[in-house]
C-alpha cells in the first residue's frame, strides 16, 4: 500500500504530529532549559546555572520526598496487583460471557467519575468522626486516627489504580490458551499451581505493565497524598505543587519534575524488560 | 469460554472468588454511592446516621456564580476538545492503519505517550511553557493541554474500529474509480462511524474529569473540576458532593444516550472495551 508521500497522507498523519511536537515534546523540553534559569527579584531570567540543581539536590527535604513517593508508589502498585488479580481472575475464567460484559461495563464506569468526589468521600470514611470510626463504636472500638495515615494514602492510590489495573489484567487473562490450563489440569495439576506455573506466566507482560500503571499513576497524584495522607510526609508532586503554586521557583520545580520524568523512564524501562525476559 | 473442567470445579474456592468479585465491586462503588447519598442529607459534616433528607448543597451550588461560570469553562473546553482531538485521533490512527514510513514507531510513540506523564509533570511543563509564548491563564491554555492528553484516546479508539475494516475495502473502491478522497469519505468515515462519536464522547469525558493540567494553567477561568479542588481545599465541601453527583449523571446519561444512538451492538462493545 502507499508508501509514496502524498498531500492525502500528509492531511492525516500531519495535524498530530504538529501538535504533540508543539504541545507536548516542546514543553517537556523547555522544562530542562527552564531547570537552569535563576530567579532574581522574583523574576525569571534565562540563564545558564546549576543553582537549581545543587540547591534541590542539596535539601534532606527532597530526599526524603523522593523515598516516600518511591515506596508509597511501589507499595500501591503490589497492593493494587495483589487485590485486584484474584478479581480479574475470577471475571475471566468463573463468570458466564453474558456476567462478564456486565462485570467489564461496571469495571470502566469509575473512569467517568471524579476522582476528586471518590476521594473527597474517602475523608467522609476515614476522619475521626467518619462512617468507619462510627461503626467501630457500635462494637466499644476506636475512634482511630485514620484519617492523614500513609494507609490513607495508599487508599487513594488503590482507588485510582484498581479499576485500571483489574481491566488490564483482565485483558491479558482473556487472551490465554485455554488449551495450557487444561492440559495442565489433565496432568492433574491442581488449582493453585496451575495459576502460578501456567495462568501468571503466560499473562506476565500484562500483569506487569498493570502493575507499571499503577506505579506511574500513584508516583504523579498529588491529591492522595494532601488530601487522604495530611500532606505529611510530603511526596514530589506534592513539592512540585507547592513550588509552583507559590512564588515563582518554577526552575526548581522543573528540576523535581525532570527527576521525576527519569525515574519514570528507568522503572518503565526495568519492569518492561522484565516483563518480556526470556520472550522471542 | 465459561467451559471449565469438571475435575476443577471446587464450590467452595468459586464462592469465595466470587463473593470477593463482589467485595471488590463494593469497594470500587463505596465512595461513588456515598457521594451520591451524602448529597442530599442536610449535616454540614456527613457521617452516619443520617441526617435529614435536604437538598440544600444543590441549591447552595446552583446559586453560587462561580460554579455556573465553571460549568460554562468545563462544557466549552470539553466540546472544543472533544472535536479535536478526535479530528487529530482519526488523522493519527488512519496513518498507522494505511502507512508503513521510517521513525513509525516515534510517530506512534507521540501519538500515545501523553497520558502516560503524570499531570503534575504536564501541568508545569505546559504552564511555563505556554506563560512563555502568552498564552497561560486562559481557557485557550486548557484546551491545548486537554488535546495533548485526550486525542491519544480517540485515536486508540478509532484504531480498534479501523483494525476490524476489511482492508481490501479502500482498494476495492479505488479500482471502483473512486479517488483517495472519494474512498475516505464514503467508505472509511462511514465504517468508522459509530468510533468517531464513540471517540467524541470518551475524550468530553476525559476534559470533563480533568483538574491537575487545568488548575496549573487555567488562572482566573477555572474548569468546574478546579473549582471542586478548590471546594476540597476550602471547609465548604459537602457542595463537592452535589457538584459530582450531578457531573456524574450528566456522564452517564450521555454515555448511555451514546449507546442507544449508535445502536448496533459490536460497535459499542468495541467502544466499552477501551
Amino acid at each position: 500500500m502507499g508508501r509514496r508521500i502524498s498531500a492525502y497522507g500528509l492531511t492525516f498523519s500531519l495535524p498530530m504530529l504538529i501538535w504533540q511536537l508543539l504541545f507536548f515534546v516542546f514543553p517537556l523540553v523547555f522544562l530542562i532549559a527552564l531547570s537552569f534559569w535563576t530567579v532574581r527579584n522574583f523574576r525569571m531570567q534565562p540563564d545558564f546555572d546549576t543553582v537549581n540543581w545543587t540547591t534541590m539536590y542539596g535539601r534532606a527535604i527532597f530526599w526524603q520526598a523522593y523515598g516516600t513517593t518511591l515506596a508509597l508508589a511501589a507499595g500501591a502498585a503490589v497492593l493494587t496487583s495483589l487485590l485486584a488479580f484474584p478479581v480479574a481472575y475470577a471475571i475471566s475464567f468463573k463468570l458466564s460471557d453474558r456476567a462478564r460484559r456486565w462485570a467489564i461495563m461496571l469495571m470502566v464506569i469509575p473512569f467517568f467519575t471524579s476522582y476528586l468526589v471518590r476521594i473527597y468521600s474517602w475523608q467522609v470514611f476515614l476522619s475521626d468522626a467518619g462512617i468507619i470510626n462510627v461503626m467501630l463504636g457500635w462494637i466499644g472500638l476506636g475512634p482511630y486516627g485514620l484519617l492523614n495515615t500513609p494507609g490513607a494514602t495508599l487508599l487513594g492510590f488503590v482507588t485510582l489504580a484498581f479499576p485500571l489495573v483489574v481491566l488490564l489484567q483482565l485483558f491479558s487473562l482473556i487472551f490465554i490458551d485455554r488449551t495450557l490450563i487444561e492440559a495442565a489440569h489433565n496432568m492433574r495439576c491442581g488449582r493453585l499451581r496451575t495459576v502460578f506455573a501456567v495462568v501468571i506466566p503466560s499473562a506476565r507482560v500484562g500483569l506487569v505493565i498493570a502493575a507499571l500503571f499503577a506505579f506511574i499513576l500513584s508516583f504523579g497524584d498529588f491529591v492522595s497524598p494532601i488530601y487522604l495522607g495530611g500532606g505529611d510526609p510530603t511526596t514530589l508532586s506534592i513539592l512540585i505543587t507547592d513550588t509552583t503554586k507559590s512564588g515563582q521557583q518554577w526552575p526548581r520545580a522543573a528540576v523535581i519534575a525532570l527527576t521525576m520524568i527519569v525515574t519514570l523512564m528507568a522503572v518503565a524501562f526495568l519492569s518492561i524488560r522484565f516483563a518480556y525476559r526470556g520472550r522471542k | 469460554m465459561s467451559t471449565e473442567n469438571p475435575a476443577n470445579r471446587n464450590p467452595v474456592v468459586n464462592g469465595a472468588l466470587k463473593l470477593y468479585v463482589v467485595l471488590a465491586y463494593l469497594f470500587v462503588f463505596a465512595p461513588i454511592l456515598a457521594s451520591f447519598v451524602f448529597s442530599f442529607n442536610a449535616d454540614r459534616f456527613p457521617s452516619i446516621p443520617l441526617g435529614g433528607f435536604s437538598t440544600e448543597w444543590y441549591r447552595a451550588v446552583a446559586s453560587d456564580p462561580l460554579v455556573w461560570e465553571g460549568l460554562r469553562n468545563t462544557l466549552l473546553v470539553g466540546v472544543v476538545v472533544s472535536v479535536i482531538s478526535t479530528v487529530l485521533g482519526f488523522g493519527a490512527a488512519y496513518t498507522d492503519y494505511r502507512y508503513n514510513f521510517l521513525g513509525k514507531q516515534i510517530y506512534l510513540a507521540l501519538a500515545l505517550l501523553p497520558p502516560t506523564i503524570p499531570v503534575v509533570i504536564m501541568g508545569l511543563a505546559m504552564l511555563a511553557f505556554l506563560s512563555r509564548v502568552n498564552l497561560s491563564g486562559d481557557a485557550l491554555a486548557v484546551i491545548i493541554a486537554h488535546v495533548v492528553i485526550c486525542s491519544p484516546f480517540a485515536m486508540a479508539v478509532i484504531r480498534l474500529r479501523l483494525s476490524q475494516m476489511d482492508p481490501s475495502l479502500e482498494p476495492a473502491a479505488w479500482n471502483l474509480g473512486a479517488s483517495e478522497w472519494a474512498a475516505m469519505r464514503h467508505v472509511v468515515i462511514p465504517f468508522c462511524r459509530p468510533a468517531i462519536l464513540g471517540a467524541l464522547f470518551v475524550t468530553m469525558a476525559v476534559s470533563f474529569d480533568e483538574f491537575a493540567i487545568a488548575w496549573f494553567v487555567s488562572g482566573l477561568n477555572e474548569t468546574l473540576p478546579v473549582k471542586v479542588l478548590g471546594f476540597l481545599q476550602g471547609q465548604v465541601s459537602p457542595r463537592i458532593n452535589a457538584i459530582g453527583s450531578f457531573v456524574f449523571v450528566t456522564t452517564m446519561t450521555l454515555l448511555i444516550l451514546a449507546q442507544l444512538l449508535l445502536g448496533r451492538p459490536d460497535a459499542t462493545k468495541k467502544e466499552n472495551a477501551s
